[in-house]
């Protein structure tokens, strides 16, 4: 066991490091807050985006027709761990480059790749996943939106909902049902859509933020042309879930308040007299909230060693979502409990600021992007390999399958 | 950067999980729990004979010489099949005492027969109903005489040496009692696990040995307990693994309903969060083997982390197996109660959850993270 780099690890390390302090300032105490639907915001991540790009740092893991070096899996890692010290804007790109390009990777013409995946890689196009429908989220085989081929193109009608970025997306991948006759998981097809095509129309929905992040999206009578399929006519399902994989890897840790600022409010914030963290029961929880960051801190280490050797990791990386999300969610609590009453206040000051954001935005983060349910339905069949769940709309044609609200 | 073990580290745990396979050790945790024998004597002989007790032995006194992440393999692989064995007491604590903070004479004479077997140590702490601090202990050494009463000690019995938690002139003393010496008295005190005898100790006007220095007992003591916190951590981890995999296995072969259980989802769940507990004990207790074997300055910390998940984990698993086995879950001829058992003892043998959680907090405040 042993913490170091290897010799090129270090080199290839101190080279990220080179270029960022000359490109980036580090983290500050406090760091600029990531606000996407502000045009300054959203114009500075892309020139971020296009720096990085010019430099081979956007995408460094894809091959280098598309914009990329070809990094190793531990390159990638080791690019992430210095590119998260410095203040630099976050979360755009996650959906795009986290799951639209893998899927145009696998399943696009070399002519589309070439077209798409380089402009995706240097930020200048926006992609965004529209998979959830009203009746149809964590069953998202359950979608509804039409899909009716005429001649070389593809008539669009429905509706997709929780769309995130969708309102200053460029492209979106996008799964339909082609034929309700068929059993659910049969009768899929997967596209990519130009957002600006005509009758589409999106709407935002105001999250309990009180802010804007997602949107519903209407297709009316959108025309798709067939060389945007993304696989066979019917393989929409495998098509949609190997983006959904693709999903688990980018949503990771849930990026927020942690236990170390936590910690410090303990320290300085007055309870009663004391300190607060004199306090038995904030000690306790605490220790919990330390015990899992540092859980997955190391569960994380571990995942590098074994990539770091030529190894596959194992499945372990699937906890960090449900473990993340949740200790969000209690800090925050903990930090506006610990102000009594004044932690309701909607105020300028920061540390209530940091709080609040984490309890109001957590419980987002316990769903996008499978709830803590699926996730841990996934966890028991996929890792621990239990029987899946009886279901009443196997092989049934999707037409006949009983759905509610 | 590597947080893992070597394949070496790892040869020897898969040799050890052959081990205690073949030996039948948590058999033989029924049948010394069930016949009160506090200990499997044959299982402890065959582990000297291949060496074990001296890993962290030093060459020079007949040890093997290797390194703290060897005994963390095997912990993990004691855990699991729940040994009978007093290799925690000995090992863990006993050894590293003396190792650690012996005279040269006494690591002469003591640690070589650690290694052949001829000394089996434990340490005693507890007197009262409550946790023990360098405020309450009332044992006492007077001119190199030590007296008074211990309980809860495990593996007593079998052990031939003691190290005492005693009041001195200065404060807290460690003291070293050889177990044949006039003025013992040894117990036996029924216990919750009765796979690992728990004696009481009365101690009148017993001769003894200062280890470490005078006045700084609690001091090693504490440090002690750190670095037996990351043992005891891979023991615990290695019994929540084996409670998950035997819930994991009824929930596959049992059905109800027309259908296997593990196809419900408030068992699938149940299920997931042990895997969940497990894993993130086991990335602690990772990096808390890193620590303790290059000494570390953060140890305290890492250690307090490790067992502290590692507590979680194995008493979750351990009260879900029972759980998840319905009604066979609650009879003595399963297993299940044996973990239930083992998770309660290795749980307190260092202190209790809370403790824990309060020192994690109290390493933090020191290393002033912020
Ligand atoms: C912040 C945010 C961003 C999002 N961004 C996108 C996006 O960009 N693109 C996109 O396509 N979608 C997006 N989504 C939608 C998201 O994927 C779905 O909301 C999510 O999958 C849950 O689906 P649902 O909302 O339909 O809830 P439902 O599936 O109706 O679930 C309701 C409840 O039932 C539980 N449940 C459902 N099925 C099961 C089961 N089999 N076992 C146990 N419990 C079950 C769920 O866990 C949940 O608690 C986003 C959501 C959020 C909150």
């Amino acid at each position: 066991m042993d913490f170091n780099d290897t010799k090129e690890q270090a080199q290839f390390r101190k080279k990220c490091r080179d270029w960022l302090e000359a490109n980036a300032s580090l983290k500050a105490e406090k760091s600029s807050k990531s606000d996407f639907n502000n045009n300054d915001y959203l114009q500075t991540a892309k020139d971020w985006q296009k720096k990085k790009f010019d430099a081979g740092w956007a995408m460094l893991h894809w091959p280098k027709e598309y914009g990329g070096i070809a990094a190793s899996p531990i390159e990638r890692i080791i690019w992430n761990s210095e590119e998260a010290k410095f203040d630099v804007p976050r979360g755009i790109y996650d959906i795009g480059l986290g799951m639209c390009g893998p899927v145009m990777m696998q399943y696009a013409t070399e002519a589309q790749k070439e077209r798409y995946l380089p402009v995706m890689a240097e930020g200048k196009e926006i992609w965004c996943q529209l998979f959830s429908e009203p009746s149809a989220g964590s069953d998202v085989a359950g979608l509804r939106t039409k899909a009716e081929q005429q001649g070389d193109k593809w008539i669009i009608n429905g509706q997709k909902v929780w769309t995130s970025g969708a309102h200053y997306s460029d492209y979106g991948i996008l799964v339909v049902r082609h034929d309700p006759n068929l059993p659910k998981h049969k009768g899929m097809t997967f596209f990519f859509v130009d957002m600006k095509s005509p009758g589409i129309d999106i709407k935002p929905i105001k999250q309990i933020t009180g802010g804007s992040s997602f949107n519903e999206v209407y297709f009316n009578d959108v025309e798709i042309p067939d060389s945007q399929r993304l696989g066979a006519i019917g393989d929409g399902w495998k098509v949609a879930i190997t983006t959904l994989m693709n999903e688990r890897l980018a949503v990771g840790d849930a990026n927020g308040a942690d236990v170390n600022e936590a910690f410090k409010w303990a320290k300085g914030q007055d309870d009663m007299g004391d300190k607060l963290i004199e306090n038995m029961a904030v000690r306790e929880s605490i220790a919990d909230w330390y015990c899992e960051a540092n859980g997955l801190k190391n569960t994380k280490l571990r995942t590098m060693s074994a990539l770091s050797k030529g190894d596959t990791p194992g499945p372990e990386a699937s906890i960090t979502k449900i473990v993340s999300a949740n200790k969000l969610q209690a800090i925050g609590n903990f930090g506006m409990d610990s102000m009594d009453m004044a932690g309701m206040l909607q105020t300028e000051d920061s540390n209530v600021h940091d709080f609040q954001s984490a309890w109001l935005g957590a419980p987002g983060l316990r769903i996008a992007g499978g709830t803590d349910e699926i996730l841990r339905n996934i966890i028991a069949e996929r890792v621990l390999g239990l029987p899946e769940d009886q279901r009443v709309d196997k092989g049934v044609p999707y037409k006949d399958i009983p759905s509610g609200k | 950067m590597n947080l893992d073990f070597s394949d070496d580290q790892k040869y020897l745990k898969e040799e050890a999980r052959k081990f205690f396979e073949k030996e039948n050790a948590l058999g033989s945790a029924r049948t010394t729990l069930e016949n009160k024998l506090h200990t499997d004597e044959n299982l402890w002989k065959k582990i000297v004979d291949l060496g074990w007790t001296g890993i962290t032995i030093p060459e020079s006194y007949d040890g093997l010489g290797l390194g703290h992440l060897e005994l963390c393999v095997l912990a993990e692989e004691m855990g699991r099949t729940l040994a009978p064995i007093p290799f925690s007491s000995s090992v863990y604590l006993f050894t590293e005492a003396i190792n650690k903070f012996a005279s040269e004479d006494i690591k002469q004479d003591i640690l070589p027969k650690l290694v052949s077997g001829e000394v089996i140590g434990t340490l005693a702490v507890t007197e009262e109903l409550n946790a023990p601090s360098s405020e309450n202990i009332t044992t006492e050494v007077k001119n190199d005489k030590v007296s008074g009463v211990k309980i809860a000690v495990p593996d007593a019995k079998v052990a031939t040496h003691s190290i005492i938690v005693t009041k001195s002139a200065k404060g807290v003393d460690l003291r070293l009692i050889d177990h044949s010496s006039n003025g013992i008295s040894i117990t036996h005190t029924n216990s919750i696990d009765e796979s690992r005898g728990h004696f009481s100790l009365a101690i009148d006007n017993v001769s003894s040995k200062l280890i470490g220095e005078e006045g700084n007992g609690w001091e090693c003591y504490e440090r002690l307990i750190d670095q037996a916190a990351v043992l005891f951590s891979f023991e615990q981890l290695g019994g929540a693994q084996a409670s998950m995999e035997m819930a994991l296995s009824y929930a596959k072969e049992r059905y109800a309903f027309g259908r296997q259980i593990g196809s419900f989802q408030a068992i699938k769940h149940k299920l997931a969060d042990m895997y969940i507990s497990i894993t993130l004990a086991k990335s602690n207790s990772y990096y808390a083997a890193w620590a303790l074997s290059t000494e570390s300055s953060d140890l305290s910390v890492a250690s307090a982390t490790a067992r502290v998940s590692s507590t979680k984990a194995f008493q979750f698993c351990s009260k879900e197996n029972i759980q998840t086995h319905g009604g066979n879950g609650f009879t003595w001829e399963y297993d299940c109660h044996l973990f239930y058992r083992r998770s309660k003892l290795l749980s307190v043998n260092l202190g209790s959850l809370s403790n824990w959680k309060n020192r994690l907090v109290t390493g933090l405040e020191k290393s002033n993270v912020s």
